[in-house]
């Protein structure tokens, strides 16, 4: 699978250099090693959950305990977590860190993953959600530090897309 | 069976849990019973009251968490009791005030009005310990035994669809969540 691995190790050494200690995650492609990593990582909490949604819940939880956590989906899975979003981390300020695989973008060969990728960055902007790419492994870490930073300054969700770029290798 | 008169019976053991509620007249009637910091009320985002307890209870193992769920609630997110099931916390109990009613829009029936049974569901998702309660007696035995006790719980409790009058109280939200957190540091700081 041309996932690549090193670039999955970086921005998992990125996230737990910001102290993250609970990761919320549903499978897909992109993200298989980032979730194998985390499962094999005593020092993390793994959640897989059922639907990308309940993440944010996870993610309040743990805020209001003291811990830090971030979320990994697929885009696909951020529409689905929109009404948590909006009515509990955008209502009740819990900063989000969200990693969302941006499928559908350019060089996508799944037709079905291709209305997700027309949407999702108009979607962050009209939710008002600072987002920025992980698209080359040299800024993997201070980009992930700096959306850690805003997200626990604002109290809000922050969103990094994760790029073909990084991710797939061929 | 009436939820305040549950919640009355068990407003006491909540003390030293953290307790999370979903929204509309749940809360409101806790809240009549007398607020505390260790209550946190999520007033929207059906169905995310027991992901919030998951959290909690992961984060923080040693400490009881309650969560105050709906039939309403718990049928937009049955996905949670998978989730629940997989990682079992041993500190969280999960209760479920079934009125077989979307009540604060009015009362319009929902499916376990129409034969859908939570427990059932419960059970089959793969939580440890479940059961459906009718009086107000064995509620507050059951929930008392789950409190005190130890290993995740899905409580079932059959109630009247009655409620308050109004949902909404002079507690803001943010001052809800600010105040929710705060406590927990302050119990985090003198374990310490």
């Amino acid at each position: 699978m041309p996932v690549s691995l090193e670039n999955s190790k970086l921005i998992y050494r990125a996230l737990k250099a910001c102290g993250i200690r609970l990761l919320s995650a549903l499978p897909e492609t992109w993200l298989v090693h980032l979730i194998q990593i985390a499962e094999d990582d005593p020092e993390v909490t793994l959640v897989r959950l059922a639907k990308e949604e309940e993440g944010v819940g996870l993610s309040a939880g743990a805020h209001f305990a003291g811990v830090k956590s971030a979320m990994l989906m697929q885009n696909h899975g951020f529409l689905a977590a929109i009404n948590g979003i909006v009515s509990f981390a955008h209502l009740y300020k819990i900063p989000l860190l969200m990693l969302i695989s941006y499928r559908g973008s350019f060089g996508e060969r799944d037709p079905w993953q291709t209305q997700g990728g027309n949407v999702t960055e108009p979607l962050l902007r009209a939710m008002n959600i600072p987002y920025s790419f992980l698209d080359a492994s040299s800024s993997v870490e201070k980009r992930i530090a700096q959306a850690h930073t805003l997200a626990e300054s604002s109290l809000q969700p922050v969103a990094l897309l994760l790029t073909r770029d990084l991710m797939w290798e061929e | 069976m009436l939820r305040i008169d549950c919640l009355r019976a068990i407003y006491s053991d909540l003390e030293k849990c953290l307790v999370v509620t979903i929204m509309g007249a749940l809360p409101a009637e806790l809240q009549s019973l007398g607020h505390r910091p260790n209550f946190f009320y999520l007033q929207h985002a059906m169905g995310l009251a027991s992901s919030t307890g998951l959290g909690l209870a992961l984060s923080l193992p040693h400490q009881k968490i309650v969560v105050l769920d709906g039939d309403g609630s718990l049928l937009m997110n049955l996905g949670t009791l998978s989730t629940l099931a997989r990682y079992k916390p041993k500190n969280l109990v999960h209760i479920v005030f079934d009125n077989e009613s979307l009540l604060s829009v009015g009362g319009f029936p929902t499916a376990t009005n129409t034969g859908t049974d939570l427990e059932g569901i419960a059970r089959a998702a793969g939580i440890p310990q479940t059961c459906t309660v009718r009086t107000v007696d064995d509620f507050a035995s059951a929930a008392r035994r789950a409190i005190s006790g130890e290993g995740l719980q899905t409580i079932v409790a059959k109630v009247e669809a009655t409620g308050p009058k109004a949902f909404v109280t002079d507690l803001g939200l943010l001052e809800n969540r600010f105040q929710f957190r705060r406590h927990i540091q302050s119990l985090a700081a003198k374990s310490r």
